[in-house]
């Protein structure tokens, strides 16, 4: 029976999972008790395999790495997070954290999987033979779910900084990590998100610098535009002008640019394109 | 006894907001010169005075409400504060209202911090000072030796001060909020009374390490700064070295602010990446107010850290109606006893007595 499923109705199930983790910290933070640790990043681990699961039935129908049209991109992006979080949440120790994440991949995932427009074609041919070029999408979109995380510590931040000045230490903020924690974990995914996506951009100029042709003039602009926002948001923040209520700012608008910036680049791409492969079931090998 | 035998007058948390309790406050010296101004207040009989953080409070027994308004007067008087204005905050009870609620008030019911154990003592403190001030008399002896008692029983036989928290573990606990873990944090203590030590031991039993002590007498610190291996730091120096600090507490009798929000602002400029935290737990207030709107500073003060603690209060609040009832049963008893003993209060010397104590 699971043979039969399509690579979207995997991924509906992970945007499911997503979301049974959000509301089972929703329900925690209701009663008090916080988010439950452990039970959200099992329903996150679980989501994650079975959005595994979807992407790679994908990108065998499509020969390549799917991203091809927004719905992959957004979805590749929660993905992203999502990996990173499941590496590094424990590290951060912050149940709320996971709470924040399931949130954000659900959001994601659900929208992507809600508008069939999103879905309908995909841009072929556009990584051809060359690993390299995939890899450097896949690294663009990685770093694009560093700074998804990046975003959602920020935002915690900037609760527990509203927190600290109105005073109201209750409720959702008791479970927030200090002000000097998410700080430093913001620092970290910040510096993390530019060396990646600076790889990124490396490889990506190498196989340019080949074939101009490859890339339009408007897709280099705004992709080396994201990354050197960021790279001065980190400039900033490491000589001590861009901080704690800033900073955290900072975090968030830049990474509603990025995901913004996923479309013009998502355009400009090879025009060719194709009906995407919406019900691909899973190959046996 | 009608109103004019045993009263009460002052203001409390409950009314006054700690602007106004800051100026009302009694320091020891103010509680000096006040007395010395009441022996001469006709009909005055007996009187003890509460002053704490919290509260400024009169009990006494006099001939006359007009001797009541006349202690009054000259209270508002001696704080430059206008007497009309002290009315929108005034507290006034009278006989078995006015034993219920000192009783209710040694009990930590009344408190802040619901069911502190500090203000049983500093009620104590305020029924000593008056005893060897001998501005006590039949009235008030009865009813704080039963106010201790009652407040005894009422701890004993009621969770009231269970679960309770002191007001230095609610500043450890936001401290712990903004810097995660406090082995790394720097803790400038100012003042090195009890509370200085009551918070420096907090912070020590989270894993507070590097704490320097600063007093305006240079010997307490070095006294507190010892008993915690703490290290001292001259008092004229506290704002030009505030950039080394992480956590500053305020717990000093200074009669004005002691750090200025000009030198928090050039402290925060010295180390604009790492938050600073003040914490005021003096009245009147040891850090200006305007400390607070600067960028990357938090600033909590004693009416800030008793409504985080109040947040528990809530799963207290049968433990409340158990006690009230217990100490209402217990008013009314001694009530009875001092209309049945005394009659009315008996002359004795005029004069006051003042503890000046934290809560």
């Amino acid at each position: 029976m699971l043979a039969a499923l399509t690579d979207r109705q995997w991924l509906w199930l992970a945007a499911e999972f997503y979301l049974a983790g959000f509301f089972l910290g929703t329900c925690s933070l209701l009663r008090r008790g916080g988010p439950s640790g452990v039970a959200v990043y099992a329903l996150i681990a679980f989501g994650y395999l079975l959005q595994l699961v979807g992407l790679t039935l994908r990108g065998r129908a499509v020969g390549g790495c799917p991203l091809g049209n927004t719905f992959e991109l957004l979805q590749f992006t929660a993905w992203s997070a999502i990996s990173l979080y499941l590496v590094v949440g424990v590290t951060f120790r912050s149940s709320v954290l996971g709470y924040f994440t399931a949130c954000l991949a659900a959001v994601l995932t659900l929208v992507s999987l809600a508008i069939p427009a999103w879905d309908a074609e995909r841009h072929v041919r556009i990584f051809g033979q060359n690993p390299w070029i995939e890899m450097h999408a896949a690294l663009a979109l990685f770093s694009y779910g560093v700074f998804a995380l990046l975003a959602l510590t920020s935002l915690m931040l900037l609760l527990r900084h509203f927190s600290l000045k109105s005073k109201h230490l209750g409720g959702l903020f008791s479970f927030l990590p200090s002000m000097v924690d998410l700080d430093h974990i913001g620092l970290r995914l910040l510096a993390a998100g530019v060396i990646i996506l600076a790889g990124s951009l490396a490889v990506g100029s190498v196989y340019w610098l080949r074939d101009p042709a490859s890339a339009s003039y408007a897709k280099l602009f705004i992709t080396i535009a994201v990354w050197l926002a960021y790279a001065t948001a980190l400039f900033l923040r490491l000589r001590g002008q861009l901080l704690a209520k800033r900073f955290a700012w900072t975090g968030l608008v830049l990474f509603g640019a990025a995901l913004l910036s996923l479309w013009p680049v998502d355009a400009s791409r090879s025009p060719a394109v194709a009906p995407a492969p919406h019900s691909v079931p899973r190959r046996h090998p | 006894m009608s109103s004019a035998g045993f009263f009460l007058f002052g203001t409390t948390h409950q009314r006054a907001p700690l602007a106004v309790r800051e100026k009302l406050a009694l320091d020891e010296a103010g509680a000096a010169a006040l007395q010395n101004e009441l022996a001469g207040v006709a009909g005055l009989r007996e009187l003890a005075v509460l002053s704490t953080c919290n509260r400024i409070e009169f009990y006494g027994v006099a001939d006359s409400p007009e001797t009541i308004a006349r202690v009054e007067a000259a209270f508002c008087a001696r704080q430059k504060f206008a007497v009309e204005e002290f009315a929108t905050f005034r507290l006034s009870l009278a006989g078995r209202a006015a034993v219920q609620h000192l009783f209710e008030v040694a009990a930590g019911i009344d408190s802040q911090m619901l069911g502190e154990n500090e203000i049983f003592g500093q009620v104590k403190g305020a029924y000593a000072a008056a005893q060897e001030r001998k501005a006590t008399g039949p009235v008030l002896n009865r009813v704080f030796q039963k106010t201790f008692q009652a407040a005894k029983h009422v701890r004993t036989h009621t969770a009231i001060a269970s679960g309770q928290v002191s007001v230095a573990n609610v500043a450890v606990e936001l401290a712990l909020n903004i810097f995660g873990d406090l082995a790394d944090t720097r803790i400038l203590l100012l003042g090195a009374g009890d509370i200085g030590g009551k918070t420096a031991k907090a912070f020590q039993s989270r894993g507070a390490v590097t704490l320097t002590v600063s007093s305006r007498r240079f010997h307490r610190a070095m006294e507190l700064a010892t008993q915690f291996g703490a290290s001292a730091l001259p008092f004229e120096q506290r704002e030009g070295r505030l950039a080394e600090f992480d956590i500053v507490v305020g717990s000093t009798a200074a009669p004005e602010t002691v750090i200025s929000a000009t030198a928090v602002a050039a402290a925060i400029r010295k180390r604009p990446a790492r938050p600073l935290f003040f914490i005021d737990l003096a009245l009147p207030r040891d850090i200006e107010a305007s400390v607070a709107e600067i960028q990357n500073v938090f600033l909590y003060n004693l009416d800030d850290l008793a409504k985080i603690a109040d947040e528990n209060r809530a799963a207290r609040e049968a433990e409340v109606v158990r006690a009230r009832a217990l100490l209402t049963e217990k008013a009314g008893a001694l009530w009875c006893q001092v209309l049945s003993s005394t009659g009315h209060a008996s002359g004795l010397p005029l004069s006051t007595s003042a503890v000046r104590s934290r809560g």
